[in-house]
């Protein structure tokens, strides 16, 4: 016999299912009014310091087709790479922002700050990114990825330096359609497969 | 502070047959495991000037106190812990549901049990310094879905739960006591872990119920904890 450990198990996840937008964006499910708007709605005010940038994309299934029906949140610092709460944070920034695929195209659009470096504990910086958070019907446990920026020099990053097979480090990395534009699809499975953590 | 890394046997497999929509959504290679950074170890905080009144109370929040949902009222109350059995205070709970006839309002919901004109299905709160929390609403019905045959979703509310970490983020589902439906969903039995499954169903809970009034049903939720170590925070190997 030995001392019992005395920690408890998580919680078992469950997928959020087709209608995860009744609780976490109630507007968009039909649901205005229960909250005066929806929570996170914006991941800036109207005035952060920094570049304001609108990344676009789709999360798509093992076939190649868009899911309508995702739910994405994201994390991220303000321009100077000061998380929300931390002190001396851009008060314009909220870092959280939830957002949902299109029910008819499958398209999420995130419109944010382009966030600054920050260390990883070693004390190495890591290049400047965004996490990621995906839930959806068929998914039984919310996916966790990061967005990096392809005008950006990724090349001493900690994490990106961690993936074993080199070509799926594109994965992860957004791409500069125009100024101030970018785009990432989120590949669920298959050819082109993004890389998902587990952190 | 480093989240302990996730015991990935407490949860679902990514895929599972039995939920055919998994099959497609499902990553087919192995996830990047790393200690937590900054990103992971930090997230949102939400204080109580976001929450209305009636915020958790699904049974008038719709209506905004006009007029109560139909069904069979309920108290749904518990803690939110950590893995180390430690509270998690002022976190945010949400939660969402069917109506009494297992309809969802929502824009794709076209099961042809009616809508409840009193009834919206959502809800949110934050728990107290000691990590509670409570609802009260109606116990949602069972609904059929389109999966194999004849699948049945068990009476179930729908829980989102943020922490106090972004990589602590989870969302799942909780059944009721005594369903019979919960051994024949595909979606309950993607959890393979019977002790896990069981930690998903809410025990009737006569003592927080309220005589001539609503029902209580208990649900603990467990977040992902903390590394505590002094050993922290150091270059590889020194
Ligand atoms: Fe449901």
């Amino acid at each position: 016999m030995t001392q019992p450990l005395n920690r408890l198990r998580e919680t078992a996840s469950q997928t959020g299912g087709p209608y995860v937008h009744i609780g976490c964006i109630p507007s968009f499910a039909g649901l205005a009014g229960i909250y005066p708007e929806d929570l996170g709605l914006r991941a800036i005010g109207d005035n952060p310091k920094g570049e304001v940038i609108e990344i676009t994309g789709s999360v798509l299934d093992g076939t190649g087709m868009a899911l309508r029906d995702a739910m994405i949140e994201s994390w991220q610092p303000d321009a100077a790479g000061v998380f929300p709460g931390q002190p001396g944070a851009d008060p314009e920034v909220n870092g959280f922002c939830r957002f949902a695929a299109d029910g008819e195209t499958g398209e999420f659009r995130l419109r944010t700050v382009k966030p600054g470096a920050v260390p990883w504990p070693d004390g190495r910086m890591q290049a400047p990114h965004i996490a990621l958070w995906i839930v959806a019907r068929g998914i039984n446990i919310g996916l966790q990825t990061r967005i990096y920026f392809d005008d950006e020099d990724n090349g001493a990053d900690p994490l990106l330096g961690r993936i074993e097979h080199r070509e799926r480090v594109e994965t992860l990395i957004a791409k500069r359609t125009g100024p101030g534009a970018y785009r990432f699809d989120i590949r669920l499975q298959g050819p082109g497969e993004t890389v998902f953590l587990d952190m | 502070m480093s989240l302990i890394p996730r015991d990935r046997s407490a949860h679902p497999p990514a895929l599972d047959p039995g939920y055919k929509t998994s099959v497609t959504r499902s990553p087919n290679l192995p996830l990047l495991a790393l200690d937590s950074s900054i990103t992971e170890e930090t997230g949102p905080t939400f204080g109580h000037g976001l929450i209305g009144p009636l915020d958790n109370n699904l049974i008038l929040n719709w209506t905004r106190g006009e007029s109560p949902a139909i069904g069979e009222r309920i108290l749904l109350h518990g803690r939110v812990l950590d893995e180390n059995a430690r509270p998690v205070p002022n976190t945010l709970v949400e939660i969402w549901q069917a109506n009494a006839g297992g309809r969802y309002r929502h824009v794709k919901d076209s099961y042809f049990a009616p809508l409840d004109p009193n009834f919206g299905g959502c809800g949110r709160t934050l728990t107290d310094e000691q990590g509670y929390y409570q609802f009260l609403t109606i116990r949602p019905g069972a609904y059929p879905w389109p999966n194999r045959g004849n699948d049945w979703r068990p009476m179930h509310i729908h829980m989102s739960i943020f922490g106090h970490a972004f990589a602590q983020r989870l969302i799942t589902q909780l059944y009721f006591e005594g369903d019979p439906l919960i051994a024949l969903c595909p979606i309950a039995a993607t959890v393979k872990d019977r002790g896990q499954l069981e930690a998903l169903v809410a025990p009737l809970d006569m003592a927080a119920s309220r005589p001539m009034d609503f029902l209580a049903y208990k649900f603990d939720v467990v977040l992902r904890g903390t590394r505590q170590t002094f050993f922290e925070n150091r270059k590889d190997g020194m």
